[in-house]
């Protein structure tokens, strides 16, 4: 192999699959050979049937929808809060200077160890789940956004000081939409993020959602229902990230070129 | 009164991890008249960018002060168009989205903005690329947008900062011819800095040399070959004699600077 040498589509998506394939063999050889006791580790039909039943019988398609609202609903919060804030502690040095050692200090607060007090303060509701989320993401893109905007090329900005853009104009015609397709991209990232404070935030306290599920199972030691939760949660990151992605080409288009 | 009026205007850099200040340019008196083309001329690291970008309000001088019209300058301003060496169209627009750039920011309506935006885009050949993406085009197609961009904005003064520097020789040629015939019909007042010695006399009506640092005014010269100029003038004599003066003057500053570094 050479390094860096491209390849083909076809053989990108073959060889993407083929992982996927593989794992799925070793699993099978592990689990149906016997070589793991069924108590810890269920083998891939069982899972499969697990899944159907939940999907069938126990109404898991309303926990899906619950934990993906959860997610949504605390991560477009924090987005709306953080972004806004980023922008403005990258473009002003005294804004950054006021607010950025608080923001680095909270950023490193596990969001899970709120999760006691937050029970204490807004009950097992949705309220706490949301806050969860919004605690574990939105320091993260607030320091994020701001080192984005920070880090926009000087000389853009001198060639539209030269061209008779003001303050306001260099932060709106330059500063934004110069970072906006690296601040998409880390809005991708924190959304990935954001799915295991959910699940964490669901596991205690909580009487639905993909990780209210998981929690029941290993009461049952229904390891099949677990891992069916668990590839949920795997193919939905998927499709999230691809669907950011697609969009992302759509509306930043010149940053493909 | 001339049009650029520069006065005792110096530059030291202060200094970095208790070194020593870095004086990039010394105290200099310049005077540039209206519709003039003048080209400074000197090695890499003499302050003529320096020189440029205090003019542009990009940098404050250390002393001294420089007024365009009468006016003094304290920051960038739409008045001094600039091009820079690197590529600094806004990736993010079109090519006739960056010719208008200025335009719209001074709030001249669409109608308006399309037509200046049009006219200019033709000067520079590039009508069919207005949809076109910076990154789309070629290295000289992009430095030619930058120029609409900045003469767009109907600047009284436009500044270059080596624009031509990363360009390979027979686009940059091209280029050269592009600016003049531009200049020839615009008639407004160019400051060029470069360090290609046939580059500052093919364009200039007056060639100011500079020193190695620290940054000085060392020769100043008027150039009376005719406008137009066609590019075969850079085999008259007139042409070589004046190479062949500046090269001794700029290959003293060279060595200096080599010994300096």
């Amino acid at each position: 192999m050479r390094p860096l040498a491209p390849i083909s589509n076809v053989t990108r998506v073959l060889l993407g699959i083929s992982f996927f394939v593989l794992f799925v063999a070793a699993w099978g050889f592990v689990t149906f050979g016997g070589h793991v006791s069924k108590t810890f580790l269920a083998d891939p039909w069982t899972m499969v049937q697990d899944g159907t039943q939940l999907l069938t019988k126990y109404n898991f398609s309303y926990d899906i929808a619950v934990t993906i609202w959860r997610v949504v609903g605390g991560f477009v919060i924090a987005a709306l809060v953080a972004v806004p804030i980023g922008i403005l502690m990258g473009a002003y040095k005294p804004i950054e200077a006021f607010l950025e050692p608080f923001v680095s200090f909270a950023r490193y607060l596990p969001a899970s160890a709120f999760i006691p007090l937050l029970i204490l303060w807004a009950g097992i509701g949705e309220l706490q789940k949301l806050l969860v989320i919004f605690i574990g993401s939105v320091f993260q893109i607030v320091l994020m956004v701001a080192l984005a905007i920070a880090s926009v090329r000087r000389d853009l900005v001198e060639a539209a000081l030269t061209l008779g853009a003001r303050d306001q104009g260099i932060l709106a015609r330059v500063m934004i939409p110069s970072a906006a397709p690296e601040i998409a991209e880390i809005l991708r990232l924190v959304l990935g993020w954001a799915w295991t404070y959910v699940i964490v935030a669901e596991l205690i306290g909580s009487s639905s959602g993909i990780g209210h599920m998981i929690i029941d199972s290993q009461a049952l030691l229904a390891t099949g229902q677990i891992i069916f939760g668990i590839i949920v949660i795997g193919i939905i990151g998927l499709i999230s990230d691809f669907l950011f992605k697609a969009a992302n080409r759509w509306l930043f288009p010149w940053s493909q070129i | 009164m001339s049009k650029l009026h520069i006065e005792n205007v110096s530059r030291v850099f202060p200094a970095v991890h208790g070194g020593v200040p870095t004086r990039a340019l010394e105290p200099t008196d310049l005077d540039i008249a209206d519709n003039d083309f003048v080209t400074i001329l000197g090695p890499s690291g003499c302050g003529k960018s320096t020189l440029l970008r205090l003019v542009a309000g990009l940098d404050t001088p250390t002393t001294g002060k420089i007024l365009l019209d009468g006016k003094p300058v304290t920051r960038p301003g739409p008045d001094r168009g600039m091009v820079f060496q690197s590529y600094t169209l806004f990736p993010w627009l079109t090519i006739s989205e960056n010719v208008g750039f200025g335009l719209r920011e001074k709030g001249v309506p669409q109608a308006e903005r399309n037509s200046t935006v049009g006219q200019w885009l033709e000067r520079v050949g590039l009508q069919s690329f207005a949809r076109h993406y910076p990154k789309q085009l070629s290295g000289g197609m992009q430095q030619r947008t930058a120029i609409a961009r900045a003469l767009a904005n109907g600047p009284e003064i436009l500044l270059l900062d080596e624009p031509f520097g990363a360009l390979d020789n027979q686009t940059r040629a091209l280029m050269q011819e592009l600016l003049l015939g531009i200049w020839e019909r615009e008639r407004k007042t160019v400051l060029f800095v470069t360090h290609d010695i046939e580059e500052a006399i093919f364009l200039a009506s007056r060639v100011l040399v500079m020193s190695a640092r620290p940054g000085r005014i060392k020769a100043d010269l008027r150039v009376s070959l005719p406008y137009p100029r066609h590019y075969t003038i850079k085999t008259s004599p007139e042409f070589s004699e004046l190479k062949a003066r500046l090269t001794e003057e700029i290959r003293a500053e060279a060595v200096l600077a080599a010994e300096a570094h």
